[in-house]
């Protein structure tokens, strides 16, 4: 207790006084949180190596950005938990029988390349676990391809649904996988992004926590939905759509990747511009274009588009009628 | 339900540590220092000097252009008139006196003899002689804004929003004073010619709500609740304004361009003091709060009373305690130390022995988008502060930093844990200077041509 005020010793700082108890280091807490239910799943579906996949993967983004920045001499960054994200979204991303140092090097790239070479966190234009992914796919193109079969104890490899639907076989794989399956994720496919209902519990509890704000997926899911829903294989228009929105990198790319702060827009009305365009792009890649999915380069694609949708959407200034602004000009 | 104004942030709002509590009067304090600075506008000059004897409520600083008078808080000697700290950092002239404890009134305190004869000039007149300024914190002269308002405003607005965290003080007006607030709206309804005057409250304060309606049903005043969304600036002028009219106040424009004039609580009950009993202010309900505080109290004082001894009257402070502010900790000010005395924008002393500053070595943007969200003003702050911090004054102006008002909900919300209304304020200032300066060359260049024209 002081009672005699001469001695204290005080911090004369600018305004305000009082900080809200979100920081950068809870935010990536609480999306690796929510990813935890997918990777279980994922552990389950494909067995206890996607979760050293995970581990892998995480350690090594972690030691990447931690070398990069005692190389360079420049402030600790791991602490904000950004890297190990970046980790274990990459191994999401990679097919479950990708060998462990093919993570490292994706990590390296993400890492070293796409994220610290900008400047580091909330420098980099490009989503540094897609980035890597990408450069995976261009240098091993058969191990990032080559699919496990769900719940075999072997790796026997299998199409996935979205290569199904490319190759114009919708009747076979609706006899193959059901509905549900789809949905819960007992599926071939990306480590990661198989259980539908997984990512869209993990991309719930974001939205109720206010951590991303619901226009990003929604927009992006959308425009999927609907594009498919009108162009459908075959009759059964619905049940195309449903398997095109819980089949591949979907629900884990609008939820997780698109919705990353440091690549995409700033603004709401961008962000529902920025999730119709990726939603445009993967309908594109996937009717049009030789991958049979195309989350990760439409989301990579919009990222680059990034400054010009915040260029145009920026908040119509306080006190100016948007319309009558117009009508001066 | 009124309407909503641009984005905001909801900080929680502390208020529980003092809204129960009833406004204590402080004992008379030995000193009393008072700054000659108490206004927006240029300092009064004072108007005694050291050894004279002054009575509460007389007239010991004078205005000059835009400001309010100031008068003396107690009885007693002028002990002296000397630069002292005050709340706004630095020091300002002054005037010290001794109390004599006599409490003698100033001859100068009339209560006109009957105010619902007055006219709106002569309201005006007594509002301006009693000193009465803008005491949510802003302190414009409030004869000012009523004097340029009369004929153009439609929409007279009470600001019972009291947004800022902690601050309980215009809460427990309602509750304790409630007839002195009622009458204030009148009296501002009649100088504006208005049919009703309408009180913008908050709906954490709904006891409060209840007691004035209380009062306004007995009166059959004219005068309308609003009650009001909880989220901060709520009480911010343009804010207010948008939230009860749903009008945009225009880029550097006052709420009088679209026809509202807006006052708070306190500066409402001063009118109806004034008025009343011709008492200009010479008090100030301070709430004295936060986790430095031992135990938190809204405290009334001679206007000048040192700060130091309400946290006596508190407990006194704690050991840990880092920091202290006048004002809201919004938006209130940083003080280098305990010696500043009561001025009459002060609602609130705060001392902080928390974790509330949660500052960061290393302040890193990651675009994540709350500030341009929680912006009133529409702006982008991720964009200016990236200006700021590159000196580009051009690219400041044109993203429009000018319409900052300093509220502080973006730093509040930043996940970065960025400087951002500090560095807005060091760049308004920049565009500021920036300005003075072409304006400065532009002038000596014309003069170099017109002395060569001559020369010619």
């Amino acid at each position: 207790m002081i009672n005699d005020y001469k001695g204290l010793k005080l911090i004369a700082s600018s305004n305000p006084h009082i900080r809200n108890n979100e920081d950068t280091r809870s935010l990536m807490l609480d999306v690796i949180i929510a990813l935890m239910p997918a990777l279980a799943m994922s552990v389950y579906v494909f067995g206890v190596t996607t979760l050293i996949s995970a581990v892998v993967s995480v350690a090594g983004a972690v030691f990447f950005e931690w070398l990069y920045r005692k190389l360079l001499k420049k402030p600790q960054t791991i602490g904000d938990l950004s890297a190990a994200l970046t980790g274990l979204l990459l191994s999401m991303v990679c097919p479950p029988t990708l060998p462990y140092w093919m993570l490292l090097v994706g990590d390296f790239f993400a890492i070293f390349v796409v994220k610290q070479l900008y400047g580091g966190i909330g420098k980099n234009f490009l989503n540094p676990a897609l980035a890597g992914r990408a450069a995976l796919v261009a240098c091993y193109a058969s191990q990032m391809t080559s699919w496990a079969a769900p719940r075999t104890v072997d790796a026997v490899t299998a199409a996935t649904p979205l290569a199904m639907m490319k190759a114009g076989e919708f009747e076979a794989l609706t006899a193959q996988y059901s509905l549900s399956d789809m949905f819960i994720g007992l599926i071939g496919g990306s480590a990661g992004e198989v259980s539908a209902m997984m990512l869209l519990i993990g991309g719930l509890y974001l939205i109720f926590r206010r951590v991303i704000s619901w226009h990003t997926p929604v927009a992006y899911i959308g425009t999927v939905a609907v594009l498919t829903f009108l162009f459908p294989q075959g009759n059964d228009a619905l049940t195309y759509m449903l398997y095109n929105v819980f089949g591949g990198g979907l629900m884990l790319g609008a939820f997780f990747m698109a919705t990353d702060y440091v690549t995409s827009p700033v603004t709401k009305e961008g962000q529902l511009i920025y999730g119709l365009g990726c939603g445009l792009l993967t309908v594109f890649i996937r009717y049009f274009g030789s991958y049979p999915e195309g989350v990760c380069y439409s989301i990579l694609i919009m990222n680059c588009l990034v400054w010009i949708i915040d260029k145009y959407t920026k908040p119509t200034r306080f006190g100016v009628d948007k319309k009558k602004e117009g009508a001066a000009k | 339900m009124a309407h909503a104004f641009f984005g905001g942030v909801h900080p929680n709002d502390m208020k529980a540590a003092t809204n129960e509590k009833a406004i204590e009067q402080l004992a008379a304090p030995a000193q009393v220092v008072i700054p000659m600075s108490m206004h927006f506008g240029a300092p009064c000059t004072p108007l005694v000097a050291a050894g004279d004897y002054v009575k509460v409520g007389q007239k010991i600083g004078e205005f000059r252009g835009l400001g309010a008078p100031i008068h003396a808080s107690v009885s007693g000697t002028v002990k002296a008139v000397e630069p002292r700290p005050y709340s706004m950092g630095g020091k300002m002239m002054s005037v010290v006196i001794d109390n004599d404890f006599r409490n003698e009134l100033s001859e100068e305190v009339k209560a006109p003899a009957d105010p619902d004869a007055l006219t709106p000039e002569e309201m005006v007149e007594i509002v301006k002689q009693a000193g009465i300024v803008g005491m949510g914190g802003a302190t414009f002269p409030t004869h000012a804004k009523i004097s340029s308002g009369i004929g153009k405003v439609d929409t007279v607005i009470i600001n019972g929003a009291e947004c800022e965290p902690y601050i309980t003080g215009d809460h427990r007006a309602m509750l304790e004073r409630p007839e002195q607030i009622i009458g204030g709206c009148c009296y501002l309804a009649r100088m504006f010619g208005v049919a009703k005057v309408i009180i913008g409250v908050e709906e954490n304060k709904k006891n409060g709500i209840e007691s004035m309606q209380k009062v306004i049903d007995e009166q059959k005043a004219p005068v309308v609740i609003e009650p009001l969304h909880c989220r901060y600036p709520q009480g911010g002028e343009k804010q207010l304004c948008q939230a009860i009219t749903g009008k945009q106040v225009p880029p550097g424009g006052l709420p009088s361009h679209i026809g509202c004039a807006v006052f708070n609580i306190n500066t409402t009950m001063a009118i109806y003091r004034a008025i009343t009993t011709g008492m200009p202010v010479v008090n100030k309900v301070v709430t004295v709060s936060g986790s430095g505080v031992v135990e938190p109290k809204n405290l009334e004082c001679p206007i000048g009373t040192p700060v130091s001894l309400l946290f006596d009257a508190c407990g006194g402070l704690k050991d840990e305690t880092f920091k202290l502010v006048a004002g809201g900790p919004m938006m209130g000010m940083a003080q280098a130390s305990a010696d500043f005395p009561v001025a009459k924008g002060t609602g609130a002393v705060l001392a902080f022995a928390g974790d509330e500053n949660k500052t960061v070595e290393h302040p890193t943007c990651i675009r994540c988008g709350r500030c341009v969200e929680a912006c009133p003003m529409h702006l982008e702050p991720l964009y200016l502060y990236m200006y700021q911090q590159k000196g580009m004054i051009d690219e400041m102006n044109a993203a429009n930093i000018m319409d900052c008002m300093e509220c502080g909900a973006c730093s509040y919300i930043c996940p970065g844990r960025l400087h951002l209304t500090h560095a807005f304020k060091a760049g308004k200032q920049m565009v500021k200077d920036a300005a003075a300066k072409a304006k400065a060359a532009a002038e000596s260049a014309k003069a170099a041509e017109e002395a060569k024209k001559e020369a010619k």
